[in-house]
C-alpha cells in the first residue's frame, strides 16, 4: 500500500492528521464562541487575540521565567480567563442594553489593541516554541508516522470538548447556564445570579481560546497575527455549524479541519478557501446552518 | 439622513423637525457649506491628504448607507473597495483605459460582486450577516493572494497612470485631480441622498425597522436588501477605484479585513446615520494614520482604542454629539 488514489499514503495520512489538528482548534474556538454567544448574544472577535495570548503567555513563561509547557497549559488559560472577566465586567456589561452589534465592534477594538501591542514589542516574525520533552518522538503506525505531540493535541482537544459538553448538558451549573441562555429574566427570578454567570462564561470562553493557543504554540510558531486570520475561518465554521448546538460545533470543527486537510492533498491552492466555499453552499442549501435552528 | 441606526443608538434620541421643506432646506444648506469647504480646503491643506480623506469618506458613505438605511452591518466592505481598486488599476495600467472609464469599470465590477455577496449574505441576519460578509471578503483576499499575475501579489499593482480625464484634463496635476475627486465625492453624497429619500429608500427603512410587516405589505424584502447592498458595493467600488488612480496603487491592503474594520471605524467615529459623519470620521482617522505612520503598529492600537471609546461612550460619533448640542440634523 504505497499509494491511495494516486497520492502517497504517508502524505495522505499526514495531511489528514494536520487537518484533524486544525479541526481541534476550530472545534475548541467555535465551542467557546458558541458558549459566549449563547449567554451574551455577541460574537467575541477578541477570541483570536485570546488564542494568541495563550500561545504568547506560554512562550513568555518559558523564555523569561523558565515556566514549562505543563504549567503554561494551566496558568495561561487562567490568566486569559481573568482578563476576560475584567473585559466583561468593565466594558461588555455596559453594553447589555444596546444593540448587540456594538458588542461585536467592541471586541473587535479590543482585539486590535492586543494584537497591535504585541506586534510593537515582538514584531511580526515567528517565535519558536519547543515540543515538551515528554511528548517528543512518535510512533510508526505502519502506514504513517505519528508524532506524539500531534496525537496528544487531537486527543486532549477531543477530551476538552467532551468535558465542556458534559459540563453544560449534565451538571447543575450547566442547567443554570442553559436556563439563563433561554430566559435570563426568569432564571434570575429563581435566585440564580445571572450577571455572575455571564461574566464567568465569558471568562471560560476566553480561557478555552487561550488553552487552544498553548496547544498550538509548539505546532505553529508563535506570532502576534496567529489568531487574526484563524478567527475569520472560525467564523465561517460557526456559520456552517450554526451556534445552537454544542456537539454540532465540535463535529463541524473537526469535520471542516479534515476536509481542509484533504483539500491540501488533492488541490493545495484551494485549501485556504475551501471552508468559505462550503459556507456559501450551506447558506444556499440550508441557511440556518447544519445544526442551527431556523 | 438622520434616521436612528441600530436600536438603542444615540442618534435615536434626536428630535427631528417634521416639516419636509425645512429638512430639505437644511440639507441643501449643509451640502452647499460642505462644497464651499471642499473648494477652500486645497489652499490650506495638502491636496493628496485631502484626496485620501475624500476617498475614505466616500467609502464610509457607502457603508453608512447600508447600515443606516438597511440595518445591515457589513464587515467585508474591503472586498468591494479592493476589487474596484484592482480592476481600476489593472484597466488603467495594462488596458490603457482613460481614468474615468477605469473608475466606472471598477465600480461596476464591485456592483456585480456586491449583488452576489449580498444575495448570499442576506440569507442570515444580524451578527451572522456580519460574519458572512467578513468571511466572503476573506475569500476574495485569499484569491487575490493566489493570483499574483493579476494582482501583483505582495507588490500590488504599482505605477498606475493617472492619465487625462476625458482626454483633456491632465490628472498628474494634484490640484486638478483634487477637483475631480471632490466632484466624485459630492456626486456620491447626492446619490446617497437621492436613494435614501426615494420610495425605495423608505421601503428599505421599513424593512430595517420591521421586516415581517414589510413582507406582509407585499414587498419582496430580499430584493430590496440585495439592491441596497449592490448600490452600497458600487459606491465602495467607486471609492476604491478612485483611490487607485489617486495613489497610483492597488494592493492587498485594500482587500484585507483591516480595511473593512477601518470603514466601520470611520463611520462610527463620525456618526452612524448622519450625512456629515463619514467625512468627519475619515478626516479624523486618516489624520491619525498619517500622524502615526512612523510608529508601526501603534496605529492599530490607537484604532482599537478609538473603537472601544466610541462604542462605550460615544455611540453617536462626533457628529451625533454636535447634533445633540445643537438640536440640528447634520
Amino acid at each position: 500500500m504505497e499509494e491511495l488514489l494516486g497520492i502517497p499514503v504517508q502524505a495522505l495520512f499526514g495531511q489528514i492528521l494536520l487537518g484533524l489538528i486544525n479541526g481541534s482548534f476550530y472545534a475548541i474556538l467555535s465551542l467557546g464562541l458558541a458558549i459566549i454567544f449563547g449567554l451574551l448574544n455577541i460574537i467575541n472577535f477578541t477570541h483570536g487575540a485570546q488564542y494568541m495570548l495563550g500561545a504568547f503567555l506560554a512562550w513568555m513563561g518559558l523564555s523569561y521565567l523558565g515556566v514549562g509547557y505543563w504549567t503554561a497549559l494551566l496558568i495561561a488559560p487562567l490568566l486569559v480567563g481573568l482578563t476576560g472577566i475584567a473585559i466583561e465586567r468593565l466594558l461588555l456589561a455596559r453594553l447589555a442594553n444596546v444593540d448587540h452589534l456594538y458588542g461585536f465592534l467592541l471586541t473587535y477594538g479590543i482585539a486590535l489593541v492586543i494584537q497591535g501591542l504585541f506586534r510593537n514589542y515582538y514584531g511580526a516574525s515567528a517565535l519558536p516554541y519547543p515540543v515538551p520533552a515528554e511528548l517528543r518522538g512518535g510512533y510508526d503506525l505502519g502506514f504513517m508516522f505519528l508524532p506524539t505531540y500531534r496525537g496528544w493535541v487531537v486527543a486532549i482537544s477531543l477530551a476538552i470538548c467532551l468535558a465542556t459538553w458534559l459540563l453544560i448538558e449534565k451538571t447543575r451549573l450547566g442547567s443554570h447556564l442553559r436556563a439563563a441562555t433561554e430566559k435570563p429574566g426568569l432564571t434570575e427570578a429563581f435566585g440564580i445570579n445571572v450577571p455572575l454567570l455571564v461574566t464567568m462564561t465569558y471568562g471560560a470562553g476566553a480561557a478555552l481560546a487561550a488553552f487552544a493557543g498553548v496547544l498550538a504554540a509548539p505546532i505553529y510558531s508563535v506570532n502576534p497575527q496567529m489568531g487574526a486570520d484563524l478567527i475569520i475561518v472560525v467564523f465561517g465554521v460557526v456559520v456552517i455549524g450554526g451556534m445552537g448546538s454544542i456537539l454540532g460545533a465540535i463535529v463541524t470543527g473537526f469535520g471542516l479541519g479534515l476536509i481542509e486537510g484533504l483539500t491540501k492533498v488533492f488541490y493545495a491552492p484551494a485549501s485556504d478557501i475551501v471552508i468559505f466555499v462550503i459556507m456559501i453552499v450551506i447558506l444556499l442549501v440550508r441557511p440556518a446552518g447544519l445544526f442551527g435552528k431556523a | 439622513m438622520t434616521v436612528p441606526v441600530l436600536s438603542g443608538s444615540v442618534v435615536a434620541d434626536l428630535v427631528l423637525p417634521d416639516d419636509e421643506t425645512v429638512v430639505r432646506r437644511r440639507y441643501r444648506a449643509t451640502f452647499l457649506v460642505l462644497a464651499l469647504v471642499l473648494a477652500i480646503a486645497p489652499f490650506v491643506a495638502y491636496p493628496v491628504f485631502l484626496m485620501q480623506v475624500l476617498c475614505f469618506a466616500l467609502f464610509g458613505l457607502s457603508f453608512n448607507m447600508l447600515l443606516g438605511y438597511g440595518g445591515l452591518l457589513s464587515f467585508g466592505h474591503a472586498a468591494f473597495f479592493g476589487l474596484a481598486s484592482y480592476v481600476g488599476a489593472y484597466a488603467a495600467k495594462y488596458g490603457g483605459l482613460a481614468p474615468e472609464l477605469a473608475i466606472v469599470l471598477g465600480a461596476l465590477s464591485s456592483a456585480i460582486l456586491g449583488s452576489i455577496f449580498g444575495a448570499i449574505a442576506i440569507r442570515r441576519q444580524g451578527i451572522y450577516f456580519a460574519m458572512i460578509t467578513l468571511a466572503l471578503a476573506q475569500l476574495l483576499y485569499f484569491v487575490s493572494v493566489q493570483t499574483p499575475e493579476l494582482t501583483g501579489g505582495e507588490n500590488g499593482i504599482q505605477g498606475v497612470p493617472r492619465g487625462k480625464l476625458f482626454g483633456l484634463l491632465d490628472l498628474a496635476d494634484d490640484r486638478m485631480l483634487y477637483a475631480v475627486v471632490a466632484g466624485i465625492f459630492l456626486a456620491g453624497l447626492l446619490f446617497v441622498y437621492r436613494i435614501v429619500r426615494s420610495p425605495f429608500g423608505q421601503i428599505c427603512k421599513a424593512i430595517r425597522d420591521n421586516e415581517p410587516r414589510a413582507i406582509s405589505l407585499g414587498y419582496r424584502t430580499r430584493h430590496y436588501k440585495v439592491l441596497l447592498f449592490t448600490l452600497s458595493a458600487a459606491l465602495a467600488g467607486l471609492a476604491g477605484a478612485t483611490k487607485a488612480i489617486v495613489f497610483q496603487l492597488a494592493s492587498l491592503t485594500d482587500v484585507h479585513w483591516s480595511t473593512s474594520g477601518e470603514v466601520v471605524l470611520i463611520t462610527l467615529v463620525g456618526g452612524l446615520g448622519t450625512m456629515l459623519g463619514p467625512i468627519v470620521g475619515a478626516l479624523v482617522i486618516v489624520s491619525m494614520q498619517n500622524y502615526l505612520a512612523n510608529f508601526g503598529a501603534w496605529t492599530t492600537v490607537v484604532q482599537g482604542a478609538i473603537f472601544i471609546v466610541c462604542v462605550s461612550l460615544l455611540r453617536g460619533g462626533i457628529v451625533g454629539l454636535v447634533q445633540k448640542w445643537t438640536g440640528r440634523a447634520l
